[in-house]
């Protein structure tokens, strides 16, 4: 009876008995596939390229038009695809990018578990290691160049000495990001302190270690280019600086892209040992911390 | 596991002796801890409660051998506790399992660590059993990230078990759990406990959850930190969730309660 009347009361106070479906907004960009978006932004960026330079608003010496760049990328594309002179230059500047990244992940790993594990490191060292990360470290480019040469030695030097920092910093943080339940764990289980280390530390740290090295493989490149703009050399960096001195700015600009090409791929590269190594990661994309 | 046949009552041998126990830390001559004297008998349950700041961590990591007293004696069968022991099982509040083993091999990391990586793989099918055991059959290549909160912290009981420590040290083992799946976890605990004749001590904040599953319940008082009363809780065996409807359940939680509000106004 009593179930009967509620029934009715429901009835009456609504007009009809239709189901309630109304319709959520969602916002546009949610429904935009995400490379319809990028092409989206760079059709702008280059649009409003283009319509800079073809109404004469710069100087085309400061600013080439997005078409004199593009031939010169293709005239830049065959010179590299048939082994020509610049290609000779480009793996110069790739084995500077190798040697100095492979020296600074030896360097900045070693640094980073002296600091992160050991109190001693800590205490003494650490002061030290943030001094001198907050010194312009470009500046040290003539310091190498009188050390090592003009050859390749001095812009490896540089590319792992701008790289190593935030490899440290990495492998440090993320020694000490195990937490405390983890710890106390390993502790009642007897582990030895290389066990805990071995075992417990690292593989909780690899995230942050991974995060230092991206960070690194980006600073790596800077510091390879930089040495060659300040120490001569046969590189890459050194036809930017030709081409530069010669106001050939599509050539610069071409070079630029292709010199981005191998930053990217040795950024993906980390990426691709970080997604095997760290399988358990959630991803985010573009991101430091968690991509 | 345990062929033996079970002791129902408390009345085994003791295995857990404490006997005036004290902590005073060095850093700023706090007492943690004050002549805390406790027996824990095979196949017994034992509950410690008590605001914070009453010690009871304390008790727990100088039990666990992780911190040594200042005063008394702390012995598990016949040995002095001197540090971490492989007859000492632990659990915590969370799970803690490495997201880059899997269950088994979580499962048998205590075994990897003290006996290397040979004796770990022997201790596989024994994981696999323990996994049974706990009701997680056929998860033993999952990887934790595709557990739930409470398969999680079943898998870290097989842990605790794979080395048939004598005694199990439970740090809140649930409270990061949901209540509904807390409750039925305390009652999995029971009757894992009382398969494996295992000797339990639990330090949690929940009164109820002290009363259902123990034997004895130890209510400590802070500043410092020391035992108030033991209370003996002599509900019939197995527990089941009903019994907390009872009114024995009731006055044995009114009496630990008003306890607790006594040690709070000193």
């Amino acid at each position: 009876m009593t179930e009967y009347q509620t029934n009715s009361t429901a009835h009456t106070d609504n007009d009809t008995d239709e189901d309630t479906v109304w319709v959520q907004e969602v916002a546009f960009i949610d429904s935009v596939p995400r490379w319809i978006a990028m092409i989206f932004v760079f059709v702008v960026f280059v649009g409003t390229w283009q319509l800079v330079t073809s109404l004469g608003l710069v100087s085309p010496i400061i600013l080439p038009t997005p078409w004199e760049t593009l031939s010169d990328m293709i005239f830049v594309g065959q010179n590299l695809l048939s082994g020509g002179y610049m290609l000779a230059a480009l793996w110069i500047t790739i084995k500077e990018v190798i040697y100095g990244f492979a020296l600074a992940i030896a360097i900045g790993f070693s640094l980073g578990v002296l600091v992160g594990e050991t109190a001693f490191g800590e205490k003494a060292v650490m002061p030290y290691l943030v001094a001198i990360d907050t010194m312009p470290k470009v500046a040290f480019a003539p310091l190498f160049v009188a050390w090592l040469g003009f050859g390749i030695e001095s812009k490896v030097a540089l590319a792992a000495f701008i790289a190593t920092f935030p490899i440290v910093v990495g492998t440090a943080a993320g020694l000490h990001a195990a937490d405390e339940n983890a710890r106390m764990l390993f502790k009642t289980m007897g582990a030895s302190r290389m066990q805990t280390l071995i075992k417990m530390k690292l593989p909780s740290g690899l995230p942050q270690i991974f995060t230092g090295l991206k960070i690194g493989a980006v600073g790596v490149m800077a510091g390879a280019i930089t040495g060659e703009f300040l120490g001569g050399g046969k590189g890459f960096g050194e036809l930017i600086r030709v081409a530069a001195s010669q106001l050939n700015t599509p050539r610069v600009f071409s070079l630029i892209l292709y010199l981005s090409l191998v930053g990217l791929a040795l950024y993906l590269l980390v990426q691709w040992v970080q997604r095997t190594a760290v399988f358990w990661q959630k991803e985010s994309v573009g991101s430091y911390d968690a991509g | 596991m345990a062929e033996e046949t079970y002791v129902g009552a408390p009345s085994g041998a003791p295995v857990y002796q404490l006997a005036r126990v004290g902590k005073t830390y060095a850093s700023n001559q706090v007492v943690a801890l004050e002549d805390v004297s406790l027996t824990l008998n095979k196949g017994s349950f034992t509950s410690v409660i008590g605001s914070s700041g009453c010690g009871k961590s304390t008790l727990l990591k100088i039990m666990a051998g992780l911190i040594p007293p200042s005063r008394g004696r702390v012995v598990l069968q016949g040995r002095p506790v001197t540090g971490p022991r492989r007859d000492i099982g632990m659990m915590f509040q969370q799970a803690t399992l490495f997201p880059w083993k899997t269950a088994v091999e979580n499962i048998v990391l205590p075994i990897e660590i003290r006996d290397g990586k040979a004796a770990a793989k022997k201790a596989m099918d024994k994981a696999t059993e323990l996994l049974k055991v706990v009701g997680l059959e056929g998860f033993e290549n999952v990887y934790p990230n595709e557990l739930s909160g409470g398969m999680a912290q079943r898998a870290s009981i097989c842990r605790m078990l794979i080395t048939e420590p004598a005694v199990l040290l439970l740090d809140e083992p649930f409270s990061a759990l949901d209540e509904l799946s807390r409750d039925m976890m305390n009652m999995e605990l029971q009757r894992i406990c009382r398969e494996q004749d295992a000797t339990a001590f639990l330090v949690t904040h929940s009164i109820q959850e002290a009363v259902i599953l123990s034997d004895e319940i130890v209510v400590m008082k802070p500043r410092p930190g020391r035992i108030a009363e033991i209370v003996e809780v002599d509900l019939p065996r197995p527990r089941s969730l009903d019994m907390m409807t009872t009114p024995k359940f009731g006055s044995i939680v009114d009496h630990i309660r008003s306890m607790l509000d006594k040690g709070e106004d000193m």
